[in-house]
């Protein structure tokens, strides 16, 4: 049986569990007292028929794939079982795909494989089907048995409830460390082929791996240097126009701005934060980009037509309402009594804000900033299409650069094994951006953090 | 001199800087505006030709003889199958502009009209057979891409030929050639042929997606807000679900893209360009918005609502099911419409997990093999045809209207439902 449909035969069953619960305790109800309402008896009916069955489900999934694959494995001819361990995995494959196309293999050993394959298939999901429906069937009535008037079932259900609470509220935990495994472990099988110091320290990027062991001049080289000179000149672009942008947009709305223009202003500038990045990344390469270029060209410069200063402003720009959303924060939660006092001494406004706000506002508006550094860091569509993919090393804006996230892009779309270098290689660059970002984030959200509790 | 004096001579200066500050705000907030505008119209402007399409009217002989029919019988759907529909259009075409014979001529000729044209005839024979018959079906057919950008723009390119602006010119006084709406770019899916592209695949993708995104994010993200808002002990493992929550909304989108391609399609097996990994990342992703705009929703509503439910003797758990939760849910869903509207536009995780194929077929389930608007813009937008830069600006305005839409009703919510205690 198929997934799907063993799933809802689970729900089907735990449902009939919950209403046979339910009126059971309803009738015992009537003959004397509860300790839970019938809905808790039923709910606890449903849990018992429904919870090992579906964890039995999951752990199902889990090895279905393994077992299937060593039995595969054991019905294979000896010509193939005395080949390399990345052969017997190759021709494992092609059975798997045979038997996921429905095309008969020519190869008659291969056929039995399949055969052998389909026919473990399936018996695995009649075993699992018939176990589900016994677990069900087993959980009901052992709840059922356990319906006694001295049951406290609204705390049972209460307490698995709570736990289900729990777990979800651990996926964030469970996230991130599958982001650092994940990374970690590809990266520690790239820094195997690949020094980790050539890596980090290395000027010269051209992952291309040979396909053949004599080939010339593609030996590839993983010096990461370039890229991470160009991810920070873009960035470094970006925020210097959004940073000096989004503050004073920040500082008029805030200070300046009667309440009716703040209020349809801000909406306003929020719809550049809610773009998607695509659409910038088409306006950077087919608008800002030919058109830089054109300027430089009539001036004479000689401009690339993936220069870093169209992508480093179109990111600039999207930068803009995270810096001034977040700066906009920190200078209202400046004391008013502050500003008083500067007016009362003489100041000016502009005084005020430049010579009080500014400074107590500082922590925060730098843990904005870091923020938005970071999202500048990260930010990958306007790069892949706006930025070259040659890597050169050079703090030229109007030159093409590449970035972390271009080359992270283009190493791993297209068709490759997932093993080689190569792909590898874009694991290595993802625990670098990871780590990077990670970094920035904490320490704003540190400052920003103490920054709040100052004035609070 | 006494300090009034000193402060009156400063004075001029300082109230011209003071006025200069104000400038730059004033400017800075226009810098932001001007951009949106241009974006806005750069994309409104270059999407246009997107939404009509050049159209030939072709008079096609459908005799059964022409058609190499048997003279007699009915007429099956193998029979009509087998017709030779591509010189069908050729030789139509032939009919209309005798005078061309050289080799090089027809073979321009030919490429007047789209690739799609003999599909569109055998499709409308092949549903309607009565249609053969002695009379000539009259058939408007689109024009290949090329001359469409020509037809409509009125700009001569390198890619069509000068006789074939003379066959259009023709074409043009005979009345054989019009624009009409483009129906097909929301009916059909991905083509190499700009004028036989559509985004049907696309957005049944970006549905699929996200609706694995909102059945997994939503109720998982409930959950973690009112666990950590209502039961959480305060102690040091709260405190690192609550720094890692913050800090997951931080990371870079693409990570979670290495992350679904680690996990999801190498350790768990499951398929690659599937909507099903691409809305488990997604929800990965959305994950820290809905639980933060969840906590905040049920954090606002006042403590004298649980009292009160707690005071009538309901358990604690009661109190949030049955009181906390129904008061916070317009916030909640605010939240999610937010979240959704995120994963909506996002590209690069989905890059990541492959979801970047050529794929023509429309996607009829979570497991099939899709791609999504964004995605769909990004390869589009790489496509040399300059048919394809007006599909993306629709595209983007397709997608646009959605976030749009969503973004409305998330403020709708807000407005109606928005309660101050």
């Amino acid at each position: 049986m198929q997934t799907s449909s063993l799933i809802i035969l689970i729900i089907g069953l735990s449902a009939i569990s919950y209403l046979t619960g339910r009126n059971r305790a309803q009738s015992r109800r009537d003959a004397g007292r509860l300790l839970a309402l019938p809905t808790h008896y039923g709910s606890m009916t449903a849990m018992w028929s429904a919870l090992p069955a579906l964890i039995l489900l999951l752990a199902w999934l889990i090895f279905e794939p393994g077992y299937l694959h060593s039995r595969v494995v054991s019905t294979l001819p000896d010509s193939v079982t005395s080949l390399s361990a990345e052969r017997i995995d190759l021709y494992v494959n092609k059975v798997l795909l045979a038997v996921q196309s429905g095309v008969a293999p020519d190869d008659p050993s291969m056929q039995r494989s399949a055969n052998t394959y389909i026919e473990a298939a399936k018996q695995s999901r009649r075993l699992l089907s018939a176990i589900l429906v016994v677990l069900c069937l087993s959980g009901i009535a052992f709840a059922l048995s356990r319906h006694l008037t001295r049951l406290h079932a609204r705390r049972r259900v209460e307490a698995v409830v709570k736990l289900v609470l729990m777990v979800c509220s651990g996926v964030a935990i469970v996230t991130t460390i599958g982001i650092v495994l994940s990374v970690l472990f590809e990266s520690l099988r790239f820094f195997e082929s690949v020094p980790i110091i050539d890596f980090m320290f290395g000027t010269s990027w051209s992952p291309q791996t040979a396909i053949r062991a004599d080939q010339v001049g593609s030996s590839g080289s993983f010096g990461a240097v370039p890229l991470f000179v160009g991810t920070m000149l873009i960035s470094a672009i970006a925020m210097i126009i959004a940073v000096p942008v989004g503050l004073m947009t920040a500082i008029y709305l805030s200070e300046y701005a009667s309440p009716k223009f703040r209020n349809s202003a801000k909406p306003a500038l929020e719809i550049l934060a809610g773009i998607p990045t695509v659409v910038y990344g088409f306006f950077a390469a087919l608008t800002v980009a030919p058109f830089i270029r054109e300027v430089g060209t009539s001036i004479g410069l000689s401009v690339a037509s993936e220069s870093a200063l169209a992508a480093g402003i179109v990111m600039g720009v999207m930068i803009i309402p995270f810096v001034s959303s977040l700066s906009d924060d920190v200078i209202t939660a400046v004391p008013q009594t502050m500003r008083d006092g500067s007016l009362a001494l003489g100041a000016t406004q502009s005084e005020t804000i430049k010579k009080v706000i500014i400074p107590a506002a500082l922590p925060g508006i730098v843990g904005g900033v870091l923020l938005a550094a970071s999202r500048a860091v990260g930010e990958t569509m306007i790069v892949v299409m706006a930025a070259g993919l040659s890597a050169k090393l050079t703090i030229n804006p109007l030159e093409a650069v590449t970035t972390v996230t271009v080359q992270i892009v283009t190493l791993l779309t297209g068709d490759q094994e997932f093993d080689s270098p190569k792909t590898l290689a874009a694991f290595a660059l993802g625990l670098m951006l990871f780590a990077t970002t990670l970094v920035l984030n904490v320490i704003a959200l540190h400052i920003v953090r103490k920054y709040r509790e100052q004035y609070e | 001199m006494n300090n009034t004096e000193i402060v009156k001579r400063g004075l001029a200066r300082r109230y011209a800087r003071e006025k200069r500050f104000q400038l730059y705000g004033r400017c800075a907030v226009m810098v932001g505006f001007i951009f949106l505008a241009l974006l806005l119209v750069d994309i409104i402007v270059k999407a246009m030709p997107a939404f009509s399409v050049t159209e030939i009217r072709l008079d096609v002989a459908v005799d059964r003889t022409t058609l190499e029919l048997p003279a007699q019988g009915a007429l099956t759907p193998e029979l009509l199958n087998g017709v030779n529909y591509s010189g069908l259009i050729k030789q139509t075409l032939r009919d209309l502009f005798p005078e061309v014979t050289s080799r090089k001529d027809k073979k321009l000729l030919y490429q007047l009209v789209s690739s799609g044209a003999e599909f569109n005839l055998h499709d409308l024979l092949v549903n309607d057979p009565g249609l053969v018959g002695p009379s000539p079906l009259s058939i408007w057919v689109k024009a290949d891409d090329d001359i469409d950008t020509f037809y409509k723009l009125e700009t001569v390119t390198s890619r069509v030929d000068e006789r074939q602006m003379e066959f259009v010119d023709k074409l043009k006084n005979e009345a054989r050639i019009r624009t009409a709406f483009n129906t097909t770019f929301f009916t059909a899916s991905d083509s190499r042929e700009p004028e036989q592209a559509g985004i049907r695949g696309a957005l049944l993708g970006s549905f699929w997606t996200l609706l694995v995104t909102l059945l997994v994010s939503l109720p998982v993200g409930i959950a973690a807000a009112i666990y950590l808002e209502e039961f959480a002990p305060q102690n040091r493992i709260t405190d690192f679900i609550e720094i890692n929550i913050n800090n997951l909304a931080a990371v870079p989108s693409i990570v979670f893209g290495l992350l679904g391609l680690a996990v999801f399609i190498n350790f768990f097996g499951l398929p690659r360009s599937a909507p099903l990994v691409g809305g488990l990342v997604l929800s990965l992703m959305t994950l820290p918005t809905i639980i933060i705009a969840s906590r905040a929703a049920i954090k606002s509503v006042p403590p004298s609502i649980r009292e009160a439910a707690l005071g009538v003797g309901a358990s604690h758990m009661q109190v949030v099911f049955h009181h906390v939760l129904p008061l916070a849910m317009p916030g909640i869903l605010t939240g999610a419409i937010i979240g959704m509207a995120q994963a909506l536009g996002e590209t690069a995780p989905l890059l990541m997990i492959g979801m970047i194929a050529f794929i023509v077929d429309v996607p009829g389930g979570i497991t099939d093999s899709a791609t999504v608007l964004p995605v769909q813009i990004y390869l589009w937008s790489d496509s040399p045809e300059r048919a394809f830069t007006a599909l993306t600006a629709a595209t983007i305005l397709v997608l646009l209207g959605f976030l749009t839409a969503m973004n409305a009703i998330a403020i709708y919510l807000r407005k109606r439902f928005e309660r101050r205690w």
